[in-house]
C-alpha cells in the first residue's frame, strides 16, 4: 500500500507545473528580500496521496546592511548570507524529492532528510506538517529518510534544519490538504469551499465527515485541487508556537528508542577495533594467535585504522581485543604537545594594528584547548556487505557523504549502497564525519558477514574528532567614550570541513578551494553586533594531524564568546555598566529586546554578596537573537552558577518547549568548555579517555534552575536555535566569574 | 560453561555463560535487552544503570558479572512500567519533556527511581549527591531535577 519511497520518487510526475498545487509565494528563509522562492507540491504516482515538493527560485537579492545611529560599520557578510542560507540554497534544488504521504490508516507520514540527535527537529517538523494539513499532531509520523543520491547536500548542521524545512514541509502539507478537501467535496457532493478540516479529517456543514485515511486513495487522483493550497497566516496557526513534548518521549523513557547498536540486524557481529596509542599511529605487526583462540571470537582482521576483532558478543570482543599483541609505529605527532601547537598559533596569528598615542586601547587574548565532542552514544555503525552491495545503519549528519565514503572504501558503485539514518545519542558536530561506518564496511567485506562496529569511550575520546585548539587576540581602540575600531585575530588548528562541504558550497553558487573552507565558514558565521567603528575579524589556520571537526557553534564558539568577554572589559575601561554599554552599542530594537528582557528577568544590578556576581552577554546568529544573565557563586570549592536567565528570539518559535531545552542544555556545554574540561595532547597522544578525566558537567555542577523566556514571533520565518546559545551562555558565565573574582580570565577552561 | 539463572524483568532464563561474563553484554547481546546503554564500560557515565534485588538497588551492569547477578531479580528500564502504566518517574520525564537525545535517560530514570525509593522527598543537595554519577551530555539536568521532585511528590501524594 505505501510505496517504497525511492521508487515513488522515481515514478513521480515530472515537471509538475501543470499538476502542481497552487502554493502562495512565501518569503525565503533568509527573511524578506534575501531571495524569493516558493515550493509547490506535486503528486507522486501512488495509490494513496503522496506528494513531493518542487522549488521555484527567483534570483537572490541582497538586502541592505543594518545601520543605526552613531558610527556605521560595513554590514557583516553573515548578515547578508550566512552559512545556514548556503545550506538551504544548496539543498533547495533537490527538495523535489521530499515526500509526504497520507496512509489509509489515517497517518500522515513525512520523510525527514535530517538526523534527529536530540535537538527535536522531528517534533518541530511534525508540528509544521500537522499545522498545514490540519492533522492531529499524534497522527503525524516523521521518519528519518535514508540517504538518497538524488539529495546530495543533505546536512544536519549549522542550526539550519528548521530553516530548511520551514517552506517545503508546510508547502507539501498545504498541497495535500487541498487535494483531500477536493476529494471530500466529490465524495460528499458539496462545494469544496464549504468544507473545513481539523483533527485529520474533512467536515461538511451538515456534520458529515471523512478521515484523511478514508480520502487518501481518491485524493491521489486529484490533479487540480478545487481549493487553493494556501498556507495559514500566523494568526490562524494552532500548532506552530504551542508547547509540545518530544514525539518520541515515551519510547525514550521505556527503553524502546533504537540507536544504531540497538537495531536488530540478524547475524551482525559485535566488533571492536584495537587502535594505536598515538593519534594516527599505524600497525607494524601483530599477533592474534591468542585472541583467535578465545571463546566467541569469529574473526580478527586488519583495517587501515587498526586491528578489528569480531565476536559473538561484545564481552568476548573486549577480551579478545585485550589479548592482541600489536607492534605500533608512532603517529605523526609523536613529538608534538599542547605547548608546541600553542606556540605555533601565537606565531601565525595575524597582528593587530599598532597602538597610537592618540587612542586608548583595550587588549585581550583568549586561549581554548582541544575538546572531544563526547556524545553519550559512542560512535558506531552496522554494515552488511554482500557481493558488490552494502546496507548500512548509522547516525549520520551527512548521510550521502557517508554513503559515498563507504562505496569508495569497499570499491562498489554508490547506487549499490543503501544507508539508513538512525537516531543519534547526541552529536554536537561529531557525526559530520563517518569513520565507524567506513570501518564496518571494510570489516564486513573482509569477513563476509554483517558487523556492528562500536568505538568504546576511550576510542571516541582519543581518536574521534576534536574542537580545534584556538587563540583569539583582540584589540579595541576608543576615544571620548566611543569605540573606534575593533580587531579580532583568531588563530586555530584547522577545522576539517571535508564532509561534502565544498560540494555544497559549489551548489550554493560559491566556488571555494578546500584550503578556504574554514574562511568560508568563518565569513558566513562571525560578526560583531555592536557599533564598534571599523571592525575586522580574521582567521588564520594551521593544519595539524589532530582530527578536528565542527563543534556546536563552530567559529562563533570562540569568536563571539571572546568578543562578549571583551565587551565587558571595554565597558570596564570606559567605566560603563556592561548591560547599559551593550544596550547603547547594539544596532537594532530586536537585539535590545532580548537583552532588556533578560536584564529584567534576572534583576540586573541587584546587590550580591562578596564572591558572587551577575554576568550578561548577547549573541545574534542564524537569524536569531539570545541573551543570557548568569549568577555565579565563587566562594565554594569550585565556582557554581546559582541562577541562569535566558531570553531568546528565533523569529518564529515552532515549539517553545523544545527551544527552551536547547538554550538550557547548551548552557551546560558552555559551562563545561569554560570552567571544566579540555583535552591535552602529550607527544601525539590525547591524555583523557573517559568522563572522569574529561570532566563534563554533571548534576552537581548544574544551576538549580535555568529560566527561559521565548519571545513570541517577531518575524515571518524561523531562525536557527541549536547552537545559538553557546557563545552568550559561555561569556555570561565567564563575565560573572570575572566580576565576582575581579580577575580577567585568559585561558580556558578556567583554573586548568 | 556453567548455566546462569538470570531473572530479568520478571522473566527467568538460563543462559550458558562463564561466571565472569559482563552483565551488560549478557543483557544486550545475549538476552536482547537493549534499554541499558553502553556509554563508558567503566562505571563512570551511568548509561546502563539498572536495578538488582527487590528493593530498587541501582547497579551498573557494565561493572558486574552474571555470577553476581544470578538468581536475583534484575530490572532494566524495559521492566519499570507495569504493563502500559508507566512508573511515576517515567511519567514525570514525559510530563516535563526531560529528554533530548535520550541515550542517558534510561540510566537517569533508574537512578532517580532508586533515589526516591530511599528518600521520598529529596532536596536539591540530595539530588546533586544521588544523580551526579550519571552524565547527560545534552545538559538536561535542570529538567531531571524538576522531574525528580514532581515524581517524588506524585508518589507521596498517590
Amino acid at each position: 500500500m505505501r510505496p517504497d519511497a525511492a521508487s515513488a520518487g522515481r515514478a513521480a510526475f515530472d515537471g509538475g507545473h501543470g499538476m502542481s498545487a497552487d502554493v502562495s509565494a512565501a518569503p525565503a528563509p533568509g527573511g524578506p528580500g534575501a531571495s524569493r522562492r516558493q515550493f509547490v507540491g506535486y503528486l507522486l504516482a501512488s495509490p494513496t496521496l503522496a506528494l513531493a515538493a518542487k522549488l521555484e527560485l527567483d534570483r537572490p537579492t541582497a538586502r541592505a546592511g543594518g545601520g543605526g545611529g552613531g558610527l556605521i560599520g560595513l554590514p557583516d557578510a553573515s548578515d547578508l548570507l550566512d552559512l545556514g542560507d548556503l545550506i538551504v540554497l544548496a539543498e533547495a534544488a533537490y527538495q523535489y524529492n521530499l515526500v509526504l504521504e497520507v496512509t489509509t490508516a489515517n497517518r500522515v507520514r513525512f520523510e525527514l532528510p535530517r538526523l534527529e540527535k536530540g535537538q527535536g527537529i522531528a517534533t518541530a517538523v511534525a508540528m509544521m506538517v500537522a499545522e498545514e494539513i490540519d492533522a492531529r499532531l499524534t497522527d503525524v509520523d516523521v521518519e528519518l529518510s535514508d540517504a538518497r543520491l538524488d539529495r546530495p547536500f543533505t546536512i544536519t548542521g549549522s542550526s539550519s534544519n528548521v530553516r530548511a524545512m520551514w517552506e517545503p514541509a508546510r508547502a507539501l502539507a498545504a498541497a495535500a490538504r487541498a487535494r483531500l478537501i477536493t476529494a471530500a467535496a466529490q465524495r460528499l457532493g458539496v462545494p469544496a469551499n464549504t468544507l473545513t478540516t481539523h483533527d485529520t479529517a474533512v467536515f461538511a456543514p451538515d456534520g458529515r465527515s471523512l478521515t484523511y485515511g478514508e480520502l487518501t486513495e481518491s485524493a491521489s487522483q486529484v490533479l487540480v485541487p478545487a481549493v487553493q493550497a494556501t498556507r495559514k497566516a500566523a494568526a490562524q496557526r494552532r500548532v506552530i508556537g504551542t508547547r509540545q513534548g518530544r514525539a518520541d518521549a515515551r519510547d525514550i523513557v521505556t527503553g524502546a528508542a533504537e540507536y544504531a547498536l540497538d537495531v536488530d540486524v540478524p547475524g551482525a557481529l559485535p566488533t571492536l577495533v584495537a587502535r594505536p596509542p598515538d593519534i594516527k599511529g599505524t600497525v607494524i605487526s601483530y599477533d592474534a594467535t591468542v585472541a583467535r583462540s578465545m571463546p566467541g571470537v569469529v574473526a580478527v582482521t586488519q583495517i587501515p585504522s587498526g586491528i578489528a576483532v569480531c565476536a559473538r558478543t561484545y564481552h568476548e570482543a573486549f577480551r579478545a581485543r585485550d589479548a592482541l599483541v600489536i607492534n605500533w609505529a608512532p603517529g605523526p605527532l609523536a613529538h608534538t604537545s599542547d605547548a608546541d601547537i600553542r606556540a605555533t598559533l601565537k606565531a601565525i596569528n595575524l597582528p593587530v594594528s599598532p597602538t597610537s598615542l592618540l587612542l586608548k586601547t583595550v587588549d585581550a587574548s583568549f586561549e581554548y584547548p582541544f575538546m572531544a565532542h563526547a556524545p553519550l552514544e559512542v560512535r558506531s555503525a552496522v554494515v552488511s556487505v554482500t557481493g558488490d552491495s552494502a546496507e548500512c545503519w548509522v547516525a549520520s549528519q551527512t548521510p550521502v557523504f557517508a554513503l559515498q565514503q563507504v562505496a569508495a572504501a569497499i570499491g562498489v558503485p554508490q547506487q549499490n549502497v543503501s544507508l539508513h539514518v538512525v537516531r543519534a545519542g547526541g552529536a554536537f558536530g561529531s557525526r559530520l564525519f563517518c569513520e565507524p561506518v567506513v570501518e564496518a564496511a571494510q570489516v564486513s567485506k573482509a569477513i563476509g558477514q554483517p558487523v556492528k562496529v562500536m568505538w568504546d569511550r576511550v576510542d571516541d575520546m582519543r581518536h574521534g574528532r576534536f574542537r580545534p585548539m584556538a587563540q583569539c587576540t583582540i584589540r579595541a581602540t576608543h576615544a571620548l567614550g566611543t569605540v573606534l575600531s575593533y580587531e579580532h585575530r583568531m588563530a586555530a588548528v584547522e577545522t576539517d570541513f571535508r564532509h561534502g562541504f565544498g560540494e555544497m558550497l559549489t551548489a550554493a553558487g560559491a566556488n571555494v578551494a578546500p584550503a578556504m573552507f574554514g574562511q568560508a565558514a568563518f565569513t558566513t558565521t562571525v560578526k560583531v553586533p555592536y557599533k564598534f567603528g571599523v571592525v575586522t575579524q580574521l582567521l588564520t589556520e594551521q593544519h595539524f594531524e589532530v582530527p578536528t571537526g565542527s563543534f556546536r557553534s563552530i567559529y562563533s564558539g570562540f569568536v563571539a564568546t571572546s568578543n562578549e568577554i571583551m565587551v565587558d572589559e571595554i565597558a570596564a575601561a570606559l567605566k560603563k555598566d556592561p548591560y547599559q554599554f551593550r544596550r547603547a552599542n547594539l544596532e537594532t530594537d530586536r537585539q535590545r529586546a532580548v537583552l532588556d528582557t533578560v536584564a529584567q528577568m534576572g534583576r540586573w544590578g541587584r546587590p550580591m554578596p562578596a564572591g558572587q556576581a551577575q554576568g550578561i552577554a548577547f549573541h545574534d546568529e542564524y537569524r536569531s537573537h539570545v541573551a543570557y544573565l548568569v549568577e555565579i557563586d565563587t566562594t565554594g570549592a569550585e565556582p557554581r552558577a546559582t541562577a541562569v536567565f535566558v531570553c531568546v528570539d528565533v523569529g518564529v518559535p515552532i515549539n517553545p518547549q523544545g527551544l527552551e531545552a536547547q538554550v538550557q542544555g547548551v548552557f551546560m556545554d558552555a559551562w563545561t568548555i569554560m570552567f571544566r574540561a579540555g583535552n591535552h595532547l602529550d607527544n601525539g597522544r590525547i591524555r583523557e579517555g573517559t568522563y572522569n578525566d574529561l570532566s563534563w558537567a554533571r548534576m552537581k555542577h548544574s544551576p538549580p534552575r535555568i529560566e527561559v523566556k521565548v519571545l513570541a514571533a517577531t518575524t515571518d520565518s524561523p531562525g536557527g536555535a541549536g547552537e545559538l546559545g553557546l557563545p552568550a551562555a559561555a561569556a555570561a558565565a565567564v563575565n560573572a566569574y570575572a566580576r565576582a573574582t575581579r580577575t580577567k580570565p585568559r585561558r580556558f577552561p578556567i583554573g586548568q | 560453561m556453567p548455566n546462569q539463572n538470570l531473572i530479568v524483568n520478571g522473566v527467568a532464563t538460563t543462559v550458558d555463560l562463564p561466571d565472569d561474563f559482563t552483565m551488560l553484554w549478557a543483557l544486550r547481546d545475549v538476552l536482547g535487552v537493549t534499554g541499558p546503554k553502553f556509554g563508558c564500560g567503566v562505571g563512570v557515565c551511568g548509561a546502563c544503570t539498572s536495578h538488582i534485588g527487590t528493593q530498587h538497588d541501582a547497579f551498573r551492569p557494565c561493572m558486574h558479572s552474571v555470577a553476581e547477578c544470578r538468581d536475583q531479580p534484575v530490572t532494566t528500564i524495559e521492566g519499570l512500567a507495569t504493563g502500559e502504566v508507566l512508573h511515576p518517574v517515567q511519567q514525570a520525564w514525559i510530563d516535563l519533556d526531560v529528554a533530548q537525545c535520550g541515550y542517558c535517560q534510561p540510566g537517569q530514570i533508574m537512578t532517580a527511581v532508586a533515589l526516591i525509593a530511599r528518600n521520598p522527598n529529596p532536596s536539591d543537595a540530595d539530588i546533586d549527591a544521588a544523580m551526579s554519577e550519571n552524565v547527560c551530555r545534552c545538559g538536561t539536568y535542570v529538567r531531571i531535577r524538576a522531574a525528580i521532585k514532581k515524581a517524588a511528590a506524585d508518589i507521596r501524594g498517590g
